[in-house]
């Protein structure tokens, strides 16, 4: 076993990627759930805008990552499959309220952005030739990781103005 | 996973297969680090309230130090059953011991959303195997 946060080979860095991606599906399947399960009196515009956004950004970070693990010959994540755990699960783990709703979402976000952050750490730790280019890999990263952390910042306004 | 959740899982872990505190040679062997870096991270978990440490004898975890070990014992039982259930990993423990490191425990509460952990979990975790006890490697 290794104690270094850093990330050792290729394969390993394809994993971590396809970790990022089922966290970005995750948050993606949820906030288009929260935004179905709100009632019909909650679905006020600013909430409606925050939930479409998450799922935007989401799948754009899948894309961004599905590329580079594409370029690093890795096998692609089962979203389909993933879409549907996250189904499964959500009954049992669905926030009961409104407030519930925005706090996941925020939980969501920072727990993507503590990800990535983590991620380039271990990628800059890291002395090993990837198979894709590292300025392009951290450079990728560093922007998803941005993008988490203005959703954190998002959710926390929307939740401050209630 | 930080180095100093991996050494209170090891602490917490090696005591209960010798029942009794666990020796800087039986963490220096698990950790695969030197007795001097086993030492100095113990001093520095004594220091913070974590671990106690008895001169010939060893360390125990105290009961915080406890809370944490469980709790990156379950982070690491999250990532061997999403590797196995969810990324069809083969492999899934030699990749969750790579990755425990970098995965951080609000990572595996996140995973642990999409996959069917046992309730008892981690009780059931297999000390001397450093494993899940309920998920088995196929064979070939």
């Amino acid at each position: 076993m290794s104690l270094a946060a850093r990330v050792e080979s290729d394969a390993q860095l394809a994993r971590l990627l396809q970790i990022g991606v089922v966290l970005e599906e995750v948050v993606e399947v949820r906030a288009h759930r929260h935004y179905q399960s709100l009632p019909a009196a909650e679905r006020a515009d600013a909430v409606e805008d925050l939930l479409d956004e998450a799922v935007e950004e989401s799948a754009e970070h899948r894309r961004r990552l599905e590329s580079i693990i594409d370029a690093l010959d890795a096998e692609e994540v089962p979203v389909e499959q993933i879409e549907s755990l996250v189904g499964e699960q959500y009954a049992s783990t669905r926030p009961e309220n409104f407030d519930g709703v925005l706090y996941d979402q925020l939980h969501g976000e920072e727990t993507a952005y503590k990800f990535y952050d983590d991620l380039i750490t271990a990628v800059e730790e890291s002395d090993v030739e990837f198979g894709v280019d590292r300025a392009h890999l951290l450079e990728t990263l560093r922007e998803i990781r941005e993008a988490e952390a203005a959703g954190v910042e998002a959710v926390a306004k929307l939740m401050e103005e209630r | 996973m930080n180095t100093a959740d991996q050494y209170l899982k090891a602490i917490y872990l090696v005591q209960q297969i010798e029942a009794g505190p666990a020796s800087t040679g039986q963490l220096a062997d698990r950790l695969e680090v030197s007795p001097a870096s086993v030492n100095e991270m113990i001093g520095k978990l004594e220091e913070r309230g974590l671990v106690e440490h008895e001169k010939y004898k060893g360390a125990s975890v105290t009961r915080e130090g406890e809370r944490r070990a469980t709790d990156a014992i379950q982070t690491y039982c999250v990532l061997e059953r999403f590797l196995r259930n969810v990324l069809d990993v083969d492999d899934f423990r030699a990749e969750a011991r790579q990755l425990e490191p970098v995965i951080d425990d609000t990572v595996a509460d996140r995973l642990d959303m999409i996959i069917d952990r046992e309730p008892d979990c981690p009780d059931c975790f297999d000390a001397e195997a450093d494993a899940c006890g309920l998920l088995e490697i196929e064979s070939d």
